[in-house]
């Protein structure tokens, strides 16, 4: 299949509203008529399902928590990108538009990039209607501050808590529609399986998580806004349950998978522990703001922090990128936090660590202040370590965050399926290899309320005229036996390995092999050893209970055993790449200094990748740059 | 570090449930409260039992959905933490401690120590919204809101909807969690159209769906890993008799 990325015609700036003006409409009889399937509820999904049903669309919505509003995007702390240029600081959307495709190391395209920029201002009128709480100055005015990536305040923000109150704006709002009989939610229902008909998206499977029981959807398109897959690594930023299941069985249903190993490692969490650890909290980036990222320069130094001279401090991204310092971008800030740590100069108990430093900012800026920009965070760090941050400094290191990659989309954010489009974290589509803080709450909404809902009339008015999707359909049956037969047979291996332990063998190699920084050596093992754990899992690992009841340890186990597939896919991909840019370092490709050596004449591509029975196929969609010149990423 | 976790297990929405004591070792004070409780399903699973089925999700504190009563406190013996922000540290070597579900009529049982708190959603269907469409939005800076109000009704909009609040109220009242939505939203100009109609229809389907009410103990507040103010309820109830005047 050629991949048609459907990028409209027209200079930059007019696209977006070229395609609108020539896209096909519905009228609202017809609308009432068409019903749209939207697997997720955060941001993305919320957002899409609401504006949906507000439009006139049935919907049913989908996520596998308790409610809609503990969506993972209700994590986000940092903030939400717009090109709003209230600081009167030189923003506008071009700027925005730029540092996101230099950012992204140009690896996205830049329609999709430009029209972020270009809706990102309407975002924040629109959350504050709907009531988010941004901060304020005392005129009444909405305030901004500046994080990693770039040099304006381009930031809103609602305290430390700004993914929560934007998440609660949209779930209001999916609650209004609900309300009004327009949107049907179900909660704690897992999609585990896409059906396509006719080569069409017409609906899934999902488990019913309190009962068990499988039940079929069907639709006349289907939107996955499923977020992202980090939790491949096991130890990640991400929520216990965040999963890569509807996509990859997207996937493995005829969807590309685009750049699935773009996946981005935050520099400022919380070191882990131990074994047993099960997540990774992160600290806000904006505490790079004032904070200050330092390692002693001796290694093994065994003091306490304070008593380290300010001399024998090396405040190392300050010393190697002197025009960005600390707020550099978040890859560059992870490798050399690495670096530093891999060279013996790492802190803390495990010497995993570096430190993030706020005496300067207090003795700067008052204690007040700092309390008050991070007060809960500050609270936060105490309630998980026991220390106080207001006299010590914190201990962080790299976390697995964001994933770039996810299933390729066109303009329109539909994946290679008709009628399935990916919407959010789960797609790929503005970040390239790199994600700017701030930029990802803004993606995902802006796909769900403003793309999504523009776009999918192009393709339901041609549905119109089609027989109605029903679940009795044929296909339904198939993929539901596939489903059933997919459980029974993990339920009757009754091995001798928990999940969890199948899961920490994964992350292990994962985080080894396929984050920072790889290298061919390191990918080729970690294919051979991911295929290993697979096997061993299908013959080893045990699950209690029964497929017939609420039962978290299959929920678990399900995830599971996609995200395993899915890392073969990642490695694949890393390796295939051989170039490093953003996120993605491969260690045969860089400068003297090293830093990233991108490879623009071979890897000017986004890679999305065919399922082919597990013989993965690359397809390329050649990237054009007309606008911009694709220049080296420097950040000195 | 070993303890003995005493749970309460329930297979079902409508069995009966009863406490199942197990000694649980291999535990580090590091460990969080709900890794320990994986390290022992682990155990269980290796001795082909049942594991005990608990809410989490995103174990840093805001998504909500933990929530166990330990040794008769919401969340753990701490002063506003989540259940997932609990770490082993808060308990000594040998000790028991007793795990329930969150008990209120509104909150039934669905598994061990998992409840359905889908009641909380039915509240905010009633209201805890601000009725405008995508699309519709006037310029953001158009709307000037002083520092004092947006902070105030950020203090507001903070819950993360755990239902603690519930949960250790002697009258299973959920007027804290529903005065938060409604303050939240009320003390904005966005929110002031349907202001009346707000207070009115939340704190009606609050009473349909069989919370009790308030008596002002301030049990609450005290376990709210939000630290939503009690004063949150006294307002409420005057934007309630307001309502109640006006309509
Ligand atoms: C700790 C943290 C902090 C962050 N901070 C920031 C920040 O400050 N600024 C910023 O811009 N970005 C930030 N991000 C990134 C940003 O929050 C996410 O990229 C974004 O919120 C993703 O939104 P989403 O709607 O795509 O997915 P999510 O919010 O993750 O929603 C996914 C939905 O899909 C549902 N789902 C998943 N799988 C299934 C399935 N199989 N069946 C049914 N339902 C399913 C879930 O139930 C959920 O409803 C942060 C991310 C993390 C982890
Ligand atoms: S798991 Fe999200 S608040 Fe505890």
């Amino acid at each position: 299949m050629k991949l048609n990325s459907k990028i409209p015609e027209g200079k930059l700036e007019e696209k977006w509203r070229n395609y609108q003006a020539n896209s096909h409409l519905i009228n609202p009889t017809n609308k009432k008529k068409l019903n749209v399937i939207v697997v997720g509820s955060g941001l993305a999904g919320a957002g899409a399902a609401a504006t949906l049903a507000e439009l006139g669309y049935d919907v049913q919505c989908f996520c596998y928590q308790d409610s809609a509003r503990r969506a993972h995007s209700v994590a986000a702390q940092g903030g939400i990108n717009a090109a709003k240029n209230y600081q009167h600081d030189g923003d506008s959307v071009w700027r925005m538009f730029y540092d996101t495709l230099k950012g992204g190391d140009f690896r996205s395209r830049e329609a999709n990039t430009y029209r972020l920029a270009e809706l990102s201002a309407p975002l924040i009128d629109h959350f504050v209607q709907q009531g988010v709480p941004f901060a304020r100055e005392y005129g009444g005015v909405l305030v901004n501050r500046s994080f990693g990536g770039v040099q304006v305040q381009r930031t809103f923000y609602a305290r430390g808590q700004t993914g929560q109150q934007l998440l609660m704006a949209a779930y209001s709002q999916l609650y209004k529609m609900i309300r009004a009989k327009k949107v049907d939610m179900l909660p704690r229902h897992e999609m585990l399986d896409l059906v396509v008909i006719n080569g069409k998206a017409k609906g899934i499977i999902v488990r019913d998580l309190t009962d068990g029981t499988i039940k079929r959807y069907a639709a006349d398109a289907v939107v996955l806004a499923t977020g992202g897959y980090s939790r491949v690594f096991r130890l990640s930023t991400l929520a216990i349950g965040c999963n890569g299941s509807a996509i990859w069985k997207a996937h493995k249903r005829g969807a590309y998978f685009a750049a699935p190993s773009f996946t981005q490692i935050h520099p400022t969490a919380l070191p882990q522990s131990s074994d047993a650890q099960s997540k990774l909290t992160l600290m806000s980036e904006s505490l790079r703001n004032d904070g200050r990222i330092w390692v002693p320069t001796k290694k093994d130094d065994a003091r306490k922090a304070n008593e380290i001279p300010e001399d024998e401090r090396d405040y190392y991204l300050e010393r190697r990128y002197p025009a960005f310092g600390n707020l550099a971008p978040r890859d560059i800030a992870s490798r050399a936090a690495k670096e530093r740590i891999d060279a013996g100069h790492g802190v803390g108990p495990l010497k995993n660590g570096v430190y993030l430093d706020f005496k300067n900012a207090i003795d700067r800026l008052g204690l007040d202040t700092i309390e008050d920009r991070y007060g809960n965070l500050f609270k936060m760090y105490r309630k998980i370590t026991g220390i106080n941050a207001y006299e010590k400094p914190m201990l962080i290191s790299p976390a697995a965050h964001f994933s770039m990659g996810g299933l390729w989309v066109d303009y329109e954010l539909m994946t290679t399926i008709p009628g399935l489009y990916a919407i959010g974290e789960c797609n790929y589509s503005d970040h390239g290899a790199n994600r700017l803080g701030a930029n990802s709450l803004l993606q995902a909404s802006i796909d769900g309320y403003f793309i999504l809902p523009n776009t999918i009339n192009n393709y339901l008015q041609t549905e119109l005229a089609e027989e109605r999707p029903n679940v009795d359909h044929p296909e339904f049956e198939r993929v539901e036996d596939d489903v059933k037969e997919h459980i029974a047979k993990m339920m009757a291996i009754n091995g001798s390995r928990t999940v969890d332990d199948f899961h920490r063998a994964l992350g292990k190699v994962m985080w080894q092999e396929c984050a920072m920084s790889r290298n061919r050596a390191g990918l080729e093992k970690a294919i051979i050893q991911i295929k290993n754990i697979k096997k061993e899992f299908w013959s080893e690992v045990k699950v209690t209970g029964s497929e017939a009841e609420l039962n978290p340890e299959l929920e678990k186990a399900l995830r599971l055993a996609d995200f395993i597939e899915l890392a073969i896919l990642m490695c694949v991909d890393a390796l295939q790449r051989e170039e490093s840019a953003g996120a993605h370092f491969r260690e045969e490709y860089q400068t003297k200094d090293g830093e990233a050596l991108r490879n623009d004449a071979d890897f000017m591509y986004v890679s999305a990748w065919e399922y082919n029975t597990g013989n993965f196929k690359l397809h390329k969609e050649e990237l054009k740059f007309e606008y911009v010149e694709p220049t080296v990423r420097s950040y000195k | 570090m070993k303890v003995t976790c005493k749970i309460w297990r329930q297979e079902s929405a409508d069995s009966k449930g009863n406490f199942k004591s197990y000694e649980t070792d291999g535990l580090t004070e590091d460990m969080s409260f709900l890794e320990a409780l994986d390290h022992l399903n682990e155990i269980l699973v290796l001795k082909n039992e049942r594991v005990v089925a608990f809410e989490y999700d995103c174990r840093e504190g805001i998504c909500g959905q933990c929530g166990v009563f330990i040794n008769g406190r919401a969340h753990g013996p701490h002063d506003h933490v989540t259940t997932c922000q609990l770490h082993m540290r808060s308990f000594k070597d040998g000790d028991t401690i007793v795990i329930e579900p969150w008990r209120a009529n509104a909150f039934p049982i669905l598994k061990d120590l998992m409840v359905d708190r889908s009641a909380f959603d039915r509240i905010i269907e009633q209201g805890g919204f601000i009725t405008a469409k995508t699309g519709t939005a006037p310029e953001a800076n158009a709307i000037l809101i002083s520092k004092e109000v947006s902070d105030k009704s950020m203090d507001a909009a903070a819950c993360i909807g755990c239902g603690a609040c519930v949960a250790t109220c002697k009258n299973a009242s959920a007027a804290l969690f529903t005065s938060a939505k409604i303050n939240h939203l009320n003390s904005l100009p966005q929110g002031r159209p349907e202001a009346h109609k707000r207070v009115l229809e939340m704190t009606q389907q609050m009473q349909l769906e069989g919370f009790g009410s308030c008596t002002y103990t301030g049990a609450c507040e005290v376990e709210c890993p939000a630290e939503i103010s009690i004063s949150n309820i006294a307002e409420m109830n005057a934007r309630y008799l307001k309502a109640k005047l006006l309509s």
